[in-house]
């Protein structure tokens, strides 16, 4: 596929990418009690061991779609669906999924692996094997020596990588993220970034990450999910097409300035977007 | 990620063990800490010396005003009865504080469990506290028969209400997101409970402690003031209105300086607690580097 062939593709159409779809969101809304419409009209399927991202100003509504993804909240309309996640007896779904925030979120009393422990102490895992796969969780990440340090004794990047971990621990099928590295500085960033896509690529989850950051969503994902403002609704889709694995020289390669323009044109039209509402 | 995916290790600059630098010690006691130790020491016995001198300079009686030589010799030859009375003070201070933490750490958990209950019983606890111990204290020693229990129900009041309070905001602060986080791994309301809110009221409680160790002491000593029966069994209050009667003045000042340094000692021992534990994550327990 050459540089000329990528077209601006600003249909909000639900992608049929994946025959079967992990989660799929069908006019999926939100009105938060105070009156604020945070999202409208969602439709959204997500495909198996996709990395997706959702992009889009500050306030279009990305986090909100994510909790509600996560089941954290109820929506004001529309379904969340999770046709191969198995279901408890009033019949609501028990998808395997975990979140990363944008903070690391880490109990600070409690060392690097108990923390990464706390899911599985929660599902009533065994001691033994808790911590066994906290250890391999924590060696995954690159943080074997800081097994016992405490989260305020661990940089910024550290305590990132740790609730990476606490994520990766149950081995989810789903990885929800929340600018989970927007408060890092861009070396950590990027390192994380390429971590990140190697943990993907030898495995098979399926990852929803939400970022403000074109640069970001062009390197990491197959697919950009823009959002717009006031009222929170999809506005484009598009696939980008480089091949895995991306390492630094993707960041400087002609296909990915392309990729960034036409997905900076679609951050800039959800902007115009919002901009109209008002 | 299933079982069979291999796993990627992905080494770091950042991952090396640690370094940790001690700090220099002396007998056993960091270098930094002496200072803090020394220098009200010198200032305490500096008083004390100014004391002894403006008395002695003066010709000042000992029923007015005794040197701090006086006081420590008083101190030593009335030590059989003082330390009778002592004990006494402390065991209903001591006994007063466990059972407001007992009971103002359960009351917190049930305020936590729900709005309502903590709405609807925490402005009884409120009038508790706000009452002065003193109106109330000659009540409680006529409906209970027994002196002692009676002055820990009134050092108990006044123990009481920090802990209470404090625990009950820690329990509502844990964190939003791990909060969310629980949610998401079906914590049950117990787990919740037992990691996470118990965990991050523990700095509030540690700060309610410290504030009620001292109030129960003073609680144990207004309560006998005001009940002001004697008899062998009295504690360190007694034996102060005792010696006014009797103008025994040295031994008054006597019992007052056991009742000041039981009070500093309970402080800083519950100061101590707290830091042990909050040591290795909390703020205030942390040694700031910068
Ligand atoms: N709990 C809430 N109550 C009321 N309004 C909210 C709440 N959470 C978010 N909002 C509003 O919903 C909109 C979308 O928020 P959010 O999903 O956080 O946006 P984003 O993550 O894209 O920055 C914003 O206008 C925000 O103010
Ligand atoms: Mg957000």
């Amino acid at each position: 596929m050459s540089v000329a062939d990528l077209t601006l593709d600003t249909a909000a159409q639900p992608a049929g990418r994946a025959a079967r779809p992990v989660v799929s969101c069908r006019g999926v809304a939100k009105l938060f009690s105070n009156g604020t419409l945070a999202l409208q009209n969602v439709d959204l399927d997500i495909g198996r061991h996709q990395f997706v991202s959702l992009l889009g100003p500050s306030g279009c509504g990305k986090s909100t779609l994510l909790r509600l993804i996560a089941g954290l909240g109820e929506a004001s309309a529309g379904t969340i669906d999770w046709p191969d996640a198995a279901h408890d007896s009033t019949g609501a779904a028990q998808p395997s999924l975990s979140f990363v925030f944008q903070e690391p979120t880490l109990m600070p009393w409690a060392s690097a692996i108990k923390n990464v422990m706390l899911p599985l102490k929660l599902a009533g895992v065994k001691p033994d094997e808790q911590r066994a796969r906290a250890a391999e969780a924590l060696r995954m990440v690159g943080l074997a020596a800081f097994e016992n340090a405490y989260p305020r004794e661990l940089s910024g990047g550290m305590k990132m990588r740790v609730s990476i971990a606490r994520a990766m621990v149950t081995r989810p099928q789903v990885l929800l993220m929340d600018e989970p590295f927007a408060a890092l500085d861009e070396i950590t960033r990027f390192k994380l970034n390429n971590d990140l896509l190697e943990l993907w690529h030898a495995s098979s989850f399926t990852v929803v990450f939400v970022t403000h950051s074109v640069f970001e969503s062009v390197f990491l994902s197959q697919r950009i999910v823009t959002m717009a403002a006031r009222p929170g609704r999809v506005i484009a889709d598009m696939d980008v097409t480089a091949p895995y694995p991306r390492a630094a020289d993707y960041r400087t390669s002609p296909l990915y300035n392309a990729h960034c323009k036409r997905a900076s044109e679609a951050l800039e039209q959800a902007m115009g977007h919002a901009l109209g509402a008002h | 990620m299933p079982d069979t995916a291999p796993a990627p290790v992905i080494t770091i600059g950042d991952d090396a063990p640690p370094v940790v630098l001690q700090e220099r010690r002396i007998l056993g006691v960091p270098a930094s800490t002496w200072p803090k130790v020394l220098m009200p020491l010198f200032v305490g016995v500096l008083a004390l010396a100014v004391w002894e001198f403006l008395v002695r300079y003066n010709g000042i009686p000992a029923y007015i005003l005794p040197g701090p030589l006086l006081i420590a010799q008083t101190m030593v030859t009335d030590w059989g009865t003082l330390s009778g009375s002592l004990w006494i003070t402390l065991s209903i201070s001591l006994a007063a504080l466990a059972v407001a933490v007992l009971l103002g750490v359960s009351l917190s958990v049930l305020f936590a469990q729900s709005k309502w209950v903590e709405l609807s019983f925490f402005p009884y606890a409120v009038i508790l506290q706000v009452t002065p111990i003193v109106a109330i204290a000659p009540l409680i020693i006529i409906w209970v028969n027994d002196v002692k229990l009676s002055l820990l129900i009134c050092a108990w009041i006044v123990a009481f209400f920090p802990i209470l309070s404090n625990t009950t905001l820690g329990l509502n602060s844990a964190d939003h997101n791990l909060l969310n986080l629980f949610q998401l791994y079906k914590a049950t309301r117990f787990q919740t409970l037992l990691h996470l809110r118990l965990p991050s009221a523990l700095p509030y409680f540690l700060g309610g402690l410290k504030i009620s160790g001292g109030l129960s002491l003073i609680g144990a000593v207004v309560a006998e003031f005001v009940a002001g029966t004697g008899g062998s069994q009295s504690g360190l209050a007694y034996r102060i209105l005792e010696s006014g009667y009797q103008l025994r003045i040295p031994r008054m000042f006597a019992a007052l300086f056991m009742i000041s340094i039981s009070g500093i000692v309970i402080f800083l021992c519950l100061s101590t607690l707290s830091h042990m534990v909050l040591r290795r994550w909390h703020e205030s327990a942390l040694k700031r580097e910068n």
